[in-house]
């Protein structure tokens, strides 16, 4: 691939432009210009980007309307919490007990020994593994059922759903094994480094930050390739892509798998951030407020999900601040103003009126720098077309 | 925990404020002092920690669900505390500080609270919070406020098993309810026979503990013990059971939305309470519950609590009619209310005590404060931070008022980790 060759060159373009501003923008600006606690915040909404970006995949690019990614956040986010929560319920920590050395929760509910699924979350090696294995586990199984079986559109959405109904009502349910409705908390240490301290917040959300762009890279390659195209293809036109020989439940179970593992690591990095992890963030609530973080950002853009997310969390966080009677409303007033206006969210009002703007501007200043022209392509000031991605470069 | 490294994070009160501000309250200051109006302690003197204090207000939070599923409980404790603030200020504030509030929004939401919570102490230096409801809201804010170190007045009745040094528990904590109202039954009801029934989550089934285990002790029977989730509306089965095993007591601790099914279910199922046959004792149901419930539904069942806003004592009086004045007459008062009301006064004492706003002092502060106004009347803070309270029993009647046919003649003494009853 070409892009890949030469690194620098695609950090000229456009594309690579973008990038660049959304880092400079995460790792300068906000660092700079917020103090630890709003930075910790940002670094919070940061978790949920990781599944809007799944689902620009996931939703936009293949047309599978998850409504229960946040089981998978969840899940995620649950498997480090009980690595942590191992970590903090030390014996000496939890004398007081009537068993000490289990997590105060399973004290609580007469539990007198750990359960058997606690137990691997002693390693912090097992727990990286099952923060992204048991969500794409889950993914894999539920996209065997479904997709194989041709299950897809609405009724895809409404199972999903049920997903999460299911378990929330589980976790809830079983609350000597899983902290009930209370979650896990009181989360302290990771590997004996305390996260609760403001350097330790700043440094999290600078992992959070790589991470995301390790994920957008994952996604971006994803796209770029022909295994990128045929899931745009299925979403247009799936019976044409069957016919033309290829399994399109692989690829929607692939990539239902991948949207898992972004919010799997989401989740993880949350617990870290925010120091628990409840039922509140698996629920249907929870995920349908991420599928609009990802409309609001605009379904077909990468990018547009990361800023959607930090968008819609800022404005909750702002609106409930400084209107605490009133935030739900103005919340609800905002994603009704966004849909209808502009059905493509942020990016799609992005490409409609900066765009043009921003290519009178690079026409005047800089007569074709000599690396656009090479790729042969595109800047031609074409209306845009969200089906199709104007920055791949050519079939290698 | 943290409390060194609290005092070196915050930023000293009014770095934000203009010269021109500090300046102003300079003058302020000295004009005061010149006029030597009233001894009012210099803000250096009584806040060395950098909280929200300046010379004539302090800065305290308020944070409740004020929206979802939880606000329709909670909005009675804010109104409760932010009356008990209002009547602070009229009657000259603390430390001849005005009181500002900045109010939070928990949307019944746990995460939000913990969010929230963190922003009160960092961002507003807050000098104490007057908040949360369930547990789990509380258990979310636990590390932060442990963190950060802030001070928690909680008005709820609980299940115990915490102690923190940054938390006043203003309600009752579990066996102070459960003893007291197992006693009774067995004493004047001539009870034998328990059936213990609850919402399924930590605190109906660590006060179901307790109560079997006080129940074991009295030589007594339990005859059957059930949880349903949250939000559970089909009572059918267990009422069946109940009439099958025709215990002399129902022991429940239900909460919310299934209230109102599980009593209505009772009600068409041919239970009258008011015969006693079982007798229902709830631990979980207010006048603000009856409100959703419905008086007819519950007539003639026992709640055992430490405050009935029937309770006839000149305190009380004075509170019901206030809250009403601020509210509007068809405002009722449960418990919860009632217990929010105390933390502002609760605090307002402490600071006094201490001669500091500081929290390590008010800490100190603490244990032993008496309020001798409160409407349930005389409450003690305790050294485990819970207060000293009576227990009574009430008996609803279907304008959804408490009767009140029985009072500890005691103070009930908190015990949030009970022996032998773990």
């Amino acid at each position: 691939m070409k892009t890949s060759a030469s690194p620098l060159k695609w950090l000229a373009s456009r594309e690579g432009l973008y990038y660049l501003a959304l880092a400079l923008l995460l790792v300068v600006i906000l660092p700079l210009a917020l103090d630890p606690f709003r930075l910790n915040m940002v670094g919070k909404y940061l978790t949920y980007a990781f599944v809007a970006v799944g689902l620009v995949m996931c939703w936009g690019k293949a047309g599978i309307l998850s409504l229960g990614q946040g089981v998978f956040f969840g899940l995620g986010g649950y498997c480090m919490a009980m690595f942590l929560k191992l970590e903090a319920s030390t014996p000496e920590a939890t004398a007081i007990q009537s068993t000490p050395g289990i997590p105060d929760f399973m004290d609580w509910n007469q539990l007198t020994e750990l359960p058997w699924f606690w137990e691997p979350f002693h390693s912090f090696a097992f727990t990286l593994i099952a923060l992204i294995g048991v969500p794409v586990l889950l993914a894999l199984i539920i996209g065997l059922a479904m997709f194989t079986r041709r299950v897809g559109g609405v009724y895809f959405a409404i199972i999903t759903q049920a997903i999460a109904a299911i378990l929330t009502i589980l976790i809830i349910g079983q609350q000597g094994y899983t902290g009930g409705v209370n979650g896990i908390t009181d989360l302290q240490t990771l590997m004996g480094w305390d996260i609760r301290t403001d350097e330790a917040k700043t440094l999290l959300y600078f992992v959070c930050v790589g991470l995301l762009f390790l994920c957008l890279f994952t996604a971006r390659f994803v796209q770029n390739r022909k295994l990128g195209r045929i899931l745009v293809a299925m979403n247009a036109q799936e019976m044409r892509v069957r016919f033309s020989g290829y399994d399109v439940a692989a690829f929607k179970i692939f990539v239902f798998c991948l949207a898992a593992a972004f919010a799997g690591v989401g989740g993880a990095l949350f617990t870290l951030i925010v120091g628990f992890m409840s039922p509140s963030f698996i629920g249907i609530v929870a995920s349908i407020e991420m599928v609009i973080f990802c409309a609001l950002g605009g379904r077909l853009s990468l990018l547009g999900a990361v800023y959607g997310a930090l968008l819609v969390n800022a404005a909750k966080s702002g609106f409930s601040e400084s209107l605490p009677e009133l935030w739900p409303f103005l919340m609800g007033a905002l994603f009704i103003g966004v849909v209808l206006a502009f059905p493509n969210g942020l990016a799609g009002l992005y490409q409609t009126y900066v765009m043009p703007l921003e290519a009178r501007l690079f026409r005047r200043r800089t007569p074709t720098p000599p690396a656009a022209p090479a790729t042969g392509r595109k800047d031609d000031g074409k209306p845009f077309d969200p089906m199709i991605d104007h920055f791949s470069p050519e079939k290698s | 925990m943290g409390t060194t490294t609290t005092a070196a994070g915050r930023r000293p009160s009014g770095t934000r404020k203009g010269l021109r501000g500090s300046l102003w309250t300079l003058a302020a200051s000295v004009m005061l002092a010149s006029t030597a109006q009233a001894a009012v302690p210099p803000t250096p003197e009584v806040n060395t920690t950098g909280l929200a204090v300046t010379d004539d207000t302090v800065k305290v939070g308020i944070l409740h669900s004020i929206t979802g599923t939880m606000a329709i409980s909670e909005i009675g404790s804010v109104q409760a505390e932010k009356l008990a603030i209002d009547q602070i200020n009229a009657a000259g504030g603390v430390l001849g500080r005005k009181i500002e509030y900045v109010q939070e929004d928990g949307a019944s939401d746990w995460p939000t609270f913990a969010e929230k919570a963190r922003k009160l102490l960092r961002q507003d230096d807050v000098a104490a919070i007057f908040g949360c409801w369930t547990s789990a809201s509380r258990k979310a804010v636990l590390p932060v406020i442990e963190q950060y170190n802030g001070m928690l007045y909680y008005p709820t009745f609980y299940e115990g098993l915490e102690q923190s040094p940054n938390v006043i528990y203003t309600g009752q904590e579990a066996t102070q309810q459960i003893l007291a109202g197992i006693d009774w039954a067995v004493k004047t009801k001539g009870a034998k026979t328990f059936y213990l029934l609850g919402s399924d989550y930590i605190w109906p089934r660590t006060s179901n503990k307790i109560a079997r285990k006080h129940i074991d002790k009295l030589g007594l029977k339990v005859v059957g013990e059930e949880y349903y989730p949250l939000g559970h509306t089909q009572f059918n089965s267990v009422i069946n059971k109940i009439k099958l095993k025709k215990p002399d007591v129902i022991f429940a601790s239900v909460v919310g939305g299934s209230n109102v099914a599980f009593y209505k279910q009772m009600k068409a199922a041919g239970v009258d309470f008011t015969d006693e046959k079982p007798l229902l004792l709830t631990i979980s149901v207010t006048e603000d519950e009856i409100r959703g419930i419905g008086g007819e539904n519950v007539n003639g069942i026992y709640a055992s609590m430490k405050y009935f806003q029937s309770l006839d004592n000149p305190n009380n009086q004075d509170f019901v009619k206030a809250f009403k004045a601020a509210y509007g007459d068809d405002m009722v008062i449960g418990d919860v209310t009632q217990a929010a009301y105390l933390g502002p006064w609760l605090w307002k004492m402490a600071v006094e005590k201490a001669g500091s706003f500081d929290i390590d002092k008010i800490r100190e502060a603490s244990p032993g404060i008496e309020f001798t106004k409160a409407p349930e009347g005389y409450v003690r803070i305790h050294e485990n931070h819970h207060l000293w309270s009576k227990t009574r029993i009430g008996q609803a009647q279907t304008d959804g008022q408490y009767k009140v046919v029985y009072e500890t003649p005691e103070l009930m003494e908190p015990d949030p980790f009970p022996e032998g009853y773990q």
